[in-house]
């Protein structure tokens, strides 16, 4: 391949997914042809961000100028170390969650339905994270923020159930003020720089007055933090994705909020490298685990328990660009990453405990661990990781983040540093609970069942959401005499199961991939290798 | 950089009412409300844009041309907004079909609260007459305080 088409290679993970989507459509009658386009537009892409990694690693960042415009005036994209290990990650999740929901497809509705919605859209939000990942301005990100949110509405409302209505209505709500927010700050950084590409600004901060620059930055960081779900601006995200189908949730919860973390991290990085806010982002880190953990240990339902945890556990990102020494960074930059992997693992493995027994209400689960034994190490895996037992992936990124709190020192980072710990042991319980509920104790006898407070069943995680509560009932009356129980379905088990070893292989090969980190870290900080390639001959 | 007065207050005035909307519990005024807000918003790109000068295209006249590139981002945000908002009217149309109203409901926690209120962990607060649950829609924010609404 020549070299001026390596260089146009950073267009693929954007432009492949929207003409799989395209194709997707235009096949909508032919299920098999939907399945096949799917899975070859996100293969192509695992490839296309498997090299963008290894050159941009090896030769620096990767811009180019779509459509010839210069940076200046045009749209780029960039694909520097960090932009390339979250694509890299974040597409090979998609393409598991893709398999996951073919293998439901065909379980619930047999192979020759199609879901003709469901592809295309899927497609169009890893387009859209690709392109936020990727995008070199301001607007850009904006735009790549549209698409994997107008996506994600039909996603979290796939079927039109009244659950989904319901709960998809907050989340429309809460993104459309976020994205109001976001075109105003977009306005008020043009008036005041007269840019919106990043390589310009990073430049044109420095001169702006102190207070400007501040107003920006809260503008900014507000924007994104209500994309991120951080407290106090969390409350849409444990209401909003337990109702929609499991792969949804599943992909919502690994990529979604994490997009929004790391437009934090780019900005803060970049065009404000000073960090003035730095008491606030410790604060609101604080909190955020502290206040997210603590409504994961009250809830009863596997799917609500994990949302919760997903909140708490973007605080330890947080603190890790608030901290912004390199070893921050990388700890957060590496805790992104690990938390993806397991935090769309474990929604997948709630899909199929709902699968398996009609429900994800703890009160209603029990003895999982002797009837569906893979399944429970398929839980137990991922949810020791995300609770930080060493030597596991999570147990690693939290090491690196709390050396980097004590490095800092300062009352204030110190406190980070026990509200990481305590959220740490709190994951622990919270996990514990799910994993002695639903797969130790023996299932409780029905006579005894206390009312359910509020039945998720209802809630339903098919793609339709139309088996609901019949199957519920169905699943659990056979649940007494077979205890055999069914099997589980090899086709959305296997997905499971490699993305769970995905969050293995984070583990073993934790070395190279925190090198690989840390000098991800070391570019942002540097900020000149990410300016001059978008600047420098474009 | 100078700025039209009267631009801004139009801003101003736009997104005023549009946040006034969105406050509301009907999801078509909301909706109503961002349309609004969005308008607002294009307008504040023109703001930002600078003082008005010529159209944009190369060549068509020697005056200072106006800054085309916020009327870029203003197009697209027109397209998006016109995007949302159909889809927003969709769902409150399918909201209204399945329940009758287009209200945003309450969300699950609030909803989870109450009636665990209901069913054993009666706080001290808790009247017994409150008990009896609105099974659907959402009964306000009556039944978490209902010392509020004891009957003299």
């Amino acid at each position: 391949m020549s070299d001026s088409l390596l260089d146009q290679l950073v267009l693929a993970p954007v432009i492949l997914p929207l003409l799989g989507a395209g194709l997707c459509l235009a096949f909508g009658r032919f299920a098999e042809a939907q399945r096949v386009i799917s899975i070859l537009t996100l293969l192509a892409v695992v490839a296309s961000a498997c090299v963008l990694l290894v050159r941009s690693d090896q030769h620096g960042p990767q811009a180019f100028n779509v459509g010839g415009w210069p940076a200046e005036i045009g749209i780029s994209l960039v694909a520097d170390r960090l932009s390339s290990l979250l694509l890299l990650i974040s597409t090979i999740v998609t393409l598991c969650v893709l398999l996951y929901s073919i293998g439901q497809g065909i379980v619930e509705f047999g192979r020759d339905t199609p879901l003709s919605v469901f592809y295309p859209t899927f497609l169009v939000l890893s387009a859209g994270v690709s392109n936020a990942f990727l995008s070199a301005d301001l607007f850009n990100l904006f735009v790549g923020f549209e698409i994997l949110l107008a996506s994600s509405y039909v996603l979290i409302t796939l079927g039109g159930t009244e659950a989904r209505v319901r709960s998809g209505t907050i989340y429309i709500i809460v993104s459309l003020a976020s994205s109001a927010l976001f075109l105003i700050a977009i306005a008020c950084v043009y008036a005041a720089t007269g840019t919106v590409n990043f390589a310009q600004l990073a430049l044109r901060m420095q001169d702006l007055p102190g207070s400007t620059a501040t107003m920006l930055q809260l503008l900014l960081l507000l924007t994104f933090a209500v994309k991120a779900a951080v407290f106090p601006l969390s409350a849409w995200l444990p209401d909003s994705y337990p109702t929609a189908p499991a792969p949804v949730t599943a992909v919502f919860a690994g990529l979604l909020t994490k997009v929004g973390v790391y437009a934090m991290l780019r900005t803060q990085t970049l065009l404000f490298p000073t960090h003035e806010l730095r008491t606030l982002l410790l604060w609101a880190s604080v909190l955020t685990m502290v206040v997210g953990i603590m409504g994961a240990v009250a809830q009863s339902d596997i799917k609500r328990v994990l949302s919760f945890t997903l909140v708490s556990h973007i605080g330890f990102m947080l603190f890790g660009i608030a901290i912004a020494s390199e070893l921050g960074v990388a700890g957060a930059i590496f805790y992104i990453i690990h938390h993806i992997t397991v935090q769309t693992t474990l929604f997948l493995v709630a899909g199929l405990v709902e699968y398996r027994s009609g429900t994800t209400n703890l009160d209603r689960l029990g003895g999982l661990a002797r009837h569906a034994p893979v399944l429970s190490v398929m839980f137990f895996v991922p949810a020791m990781n995300l609770a930080g037992i060493p030597p596991f992936s999570g147990f690693l990124g939290k090491l690196a983040l709390l050396e980097a709190g004590v490095d800092a020192g300062g009352w204030l980072a110190l406190l980070g540093v026990a509200a990481a710990v305590a959220t740490s042991l709190l994951t622990l319980y919270a996990v514990a609970k799910i994993w002695n509920r639903a797969f130790w104790q023996p299932l409780a006898d029905p006579e005894d069942d206390t009312p359910v407070p509020f039945d998720p069943a209802v809630l339903g995680g098919s793609l339709h959401g139309r088996s609901g509560v019949s199957t519920a009932t169905q699943r659990e009356t056979t649940w007494k005499t077979d205890t055999e129980g069914e099997r589980l379905p090899v086709r959305m088990a296997l997905p499971t199961i490699a993305l769970g070893l995905v969050t293995v292989a984070l583990t073993v090969f934790a070395g190279p991939l925190f090198a690989m980190t840390e000098r991800a870290a070391e570019e942002l900080h540097e900020r000149t290798p990410y300016i001059e390639a978008v600047l420098g001959d474009g | 950089m100078t700025a039209n007065l009267v631009l801004i207050i139009v801003v101003g005035v736009l997104v005023g009412s549009g946040v006034t909307l969105v406050l509301e519990r009907s999801l078509t005024r909301i909706l109503v409300g961002f349309v609004l807000i969005g308008n607002g918003l294009n307008v504040l790109f023109l703001v930002v844009s600078g003082p008005a000068g010529a159209a944009p295209i190369l060549g068509l006249s020697g005056d200072p041309m106006a800054d085309p590139l916020p009327q870029v981002m203003a197009l697209t945000a027109i397209v998006i907004t016109l995007g949302t908002t159909a889809f927003g009217l969709a769902l409150a149309y399918r909201a209204w079909q399945l329940t009758g109203t287009d209200d945003v409901q309450d969300d699950l926690e609030d909803d989870l609260i109450r009636r665990r209120a209901a069913r054993d962990e009666v706080s001290a607060t808790f009247d017994e007459a409150d008990s009896e649950l609105p099974d659907e829609g959402y009964a306000g924010d009556s039944t978490l305080a209902p010392e509020d609404e004891v009957p003299a």
